[in-house]
């Protein structure tokens, strides 16, 4: 037995652990070995099954892989040149070296890598089901509680410290808490609602709660950023389309600007093309550029990207496919909640980060750590927060002390100010969505859209908070459509902070980068945003006090 | 979007139930998996390599179902078509060994 566990009068089940961590992906996998390494009691609490749930899960993942070596910080320079100025190189640096150490725990543990073209284990790509799946099992062989199908409504705390999570189970909607010494918030990035693979549990629930905790969110305008994906379908992966051509709807080839055939649409200098294309009307592609092996590798690298073409019946090398972008939120962008320390502290007492729910700013930049970082940084990220959180709760006692004193904290979703009325999250999805999910105002941004967008918003979270509540187990839906809300309201507001365009963030009215210093912008809510501006000097004066 | 559970294949073993990341199934008092939130599913496929029997069809459209029937899956060779592409067999994971993705990103540059 891990952890304690009672059932009082009320119905409400409490449990009581060293950590807390809120998630199951990759990131809270890694943070719930690297604390009960330490010698925390851990519990482990994810809103779907741990193993199949978050975005990695249905996917194959590229790591950020470099071995040490003398030409490590050569590497981390030059991925650096591709950060729009924001990252920070110490950062990156770190989490090269302690993503690697993870990968090797990964082969020790016995994970079955492949082997490359020399006969040598090749250790930089993770499949998402084989990766998951033996994340779970190494997870709870560490002596992890794990709780599926648990998701977290809200934080606990003590007025300062952040002292536990309150959340229901599905789907009966039964109330439970675990009170813990320290909270790692490992709850993925924010998809507004996106119907891609992976995205489902993502809907911002650790920003909303971070926000009411006190801490603040950064690198929100990063959010610009979309994927190919067969028409229609839920397979939002970009390697494919690396070997893809552009037709129009008669079969006639895309132009760039250039007057060339629209070519490769995994990011690079044709991605402007093909959304200007996309925004004129609907485009097909063929992935005809592969040809012998590729296509082989292609179906046996990448099954899960092959499933549209196989169940549609369509040869995607010799036949053409109508095809769109599809927004990535936070998920591919690089927004989230500030890290304020070396192991992934928020600033707020007993409260961790890891993985797409932290800002990825010091790693990716102001461009998508998609394809290698964002893996990268879940094993490092959720390493340090469990050595963090642990830490900070040997530091804080037993539980048992302050569990009285704790309250739970969250509001938007959960209790409204005034009566509870029927909002309806479906209208609430599609009022999101339709200010941040366009071509034309989320990849071109535009201060006079941005500020429309932000103001709708403002007004929907206000009948939000008023208004929005539920009984029973329909207060995940009530509070995944106030985290989405908020989430967007950020990334709305960052964007229109930032007046000048960086990376994934285009403004149509300010091109190009603005002279000095890059900034970032920090910012505190949920309820009236607030924004505080950041240079480099300020972000290297703080890290050195 | 999930669509098909077949009957003849499935053993009820809970599965499908257990590892959805999205709780979209429930169970009918015969103790058979149905698909109780349909809306929730997020087209992921993983229901289909867990199920021991390749009982499960998703079908590749996510915003909606497109009515395909237990048949035609059947006909056309679908049901366990993802888990025979990984190489998992009756639920169980494997092929990960034999990942092709490294010559990908040699290619890719
Ligand atoms: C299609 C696709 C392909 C990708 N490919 C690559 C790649 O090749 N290389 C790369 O580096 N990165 C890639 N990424 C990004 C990578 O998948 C993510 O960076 C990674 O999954 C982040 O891990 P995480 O644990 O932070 O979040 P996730 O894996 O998204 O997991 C979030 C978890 O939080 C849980 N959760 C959410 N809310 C709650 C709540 N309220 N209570 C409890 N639990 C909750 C969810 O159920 C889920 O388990 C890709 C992403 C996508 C979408
Ligand atoms: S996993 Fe397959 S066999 Fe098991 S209950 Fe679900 S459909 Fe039936
Ligand atoms: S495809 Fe994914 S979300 Fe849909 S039912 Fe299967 S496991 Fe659940």
């Amino acid at each position: 037995m891990t952890t304690g566990q009672t059932t009082p009068a009320n119905g409400v089940r409490f449990l009581e652990g060293d950590v807390l961590v809120v998630g199951g992906g990759p990131s809270a996998a890694w943070a719930a070995v690297s604390a009960s390494e330490a010698g925390a009691r851990v519990v482990l609490a994810d809103k779907g099954y741990f193993g199949t749930s978050g975005a990695t899960a249905p996917s194959n993942t590229g790591t950020w892989c470099v071995a040490p070596g003398e030409d490590r910080p050569q590497v981390v320079e030059r991925r650096w040149q591709r950060t729009a100025g924001v990252a920070d190189q110490r950062w990156m640096l770190r989490t090269v070296d302690q993503s690697y150490r993870g990968l090797l725990r990964l082969f020790e543990w016995g994970y079955p890598f492949p082997k490359d073209e020399k006969g040598d284990v090749y250790i930089a790509n993770l499949r998402g089901p084989d990766y998951m799946r033996f994340m779970r099992t190494r997870v709870l062989a560490a002596g992890v509680t794990v709780l599926d199908h648990h998701p977290v409504l809200e934080l606990l705390s003590d007025g300062e410290t952040v002292t536990g999570a309150a959340g229901i189970t599905r789907p009966d909607g039964t109330d439970w808490q675990v009170k813990a010494g320290a909270v790692v918030l490992a709850t993925g990035g924010c998809a507004f609602f996106e119907r891609t693979s992976g995205a489902a549990g993502l809907t911002g629930d650790g920003l909303l709660m971070a926000a009411e905790a006190g801490a603040a969110l950064s690198g929100m305008e990063f959010t610009g950023k979309y994927t190919l994906a067969p028409y229609g379908t839920s397979l939002n992966k970009g390697l494919p389309f690396r070997w893809a051509s552009f037709y129009d709807e008669q079969g006639n080839p895309q132009l760039d600007s250039k007057g060339q055939h629209l070519t490769n649409g995994i990011g690079g200098p044709s991605e402007k093309d093909i959304v200007k294309a996309l925004i004129a009307g609907p485009v097909y592609a063929r992935l005809d550029l592969a040809e012998g092996a590729l296509q082989d590798w292609l179906r046996q690298g990448q099954p899960n990207v092959m499933q549209p073409y196989e169940r549609r019946g369509i040869n995607p090398f010799t036949d053409l496919f109508r095809v769109e972008l599809k927004p990535e939120g936070t998920v591919r962008g690089t927004g989230g909640i500030r890290v304020s320390t070396h192991d992934c502290g928020t600033g707020i007492p007993g409260l961790y980060v890891a993985g797409d729910a932290a800002s990825r700013e010091d790693v990716a930049g102001g461009t998508s750590g998609g394809g290698a970082i964002n893996s990268s940084w879940a094993i490092a990220s959720g390493w340090w927060s469990g050595q963090g959180a642990s830490a900070f709760s040997r530091r804080r006692g037993a539980p048992g002390v302050f569990r009285n004193h704790s309250a739970p904290i969250g509001q938007a979703g959960l209790r409204p100010r005034e009566t509870v009325f029927a909002v309806d999250r479906k209208a609430i999805a599609e009022a999101v969505r339709a200010e941040v999910a366009p071509l034309s105002r989320n990849y071109f941004r535009s201060g006079p859209a941005l500020a429309e967008s932000l103001q709708r918003l403002d007004v929907l979270w206000n009948a939000v908070t008023r208004e929005l509540g539920a009984e029973g187990p329909d207060r995940l839906k009530t509070r995944e459509a106030a985290s989405v809300l908020a989430s967007a309201r950020f990334s709305l507001t960052a964007a229109l902070a930032r007046t000048e365009s960086r990376g994934m963030h285009r403004r149509t009215d300010h091109p190009g980068e603005a002279e000095g210093p890059v900034r970032r912008y920090a910012l505190t809510g949920p309820d009236a945003i607030r924004v505080e501006v950041q240079s480099e000097a300020d972000q290297l004066q703080e890290k050195a006090s | 979007m999930i669509e098909v559970i077949s009957d003849s294949r499935c053993i009820r073993c809970d599965i499908c139930v257990r590892v959805c990341p999205a709780n979209v199934f429930a169970k009918d008092d015969q103790g058979l998996p149905i698909i109780a939130r349909q809306d929730d599913c997020q087209t992921c496929f993983l229901c289909e390599i867990y199920c021991p029997t390749d009982a499960l069809f998703v079908a590749e459209a996510a915003d909606g179902p497109i009515g395909i029937t237990e048949a035609e899956v059947e006909d056309r060779g679908l049901f366990g078509v993802y888990a025979r592409g990984l190489g998992w067999s009756k639920g169980r994971a494997n092929g990960a060994q034999f990942d092709t993705t490294h010559y990908l990103r040699v290619a890719q540059v």
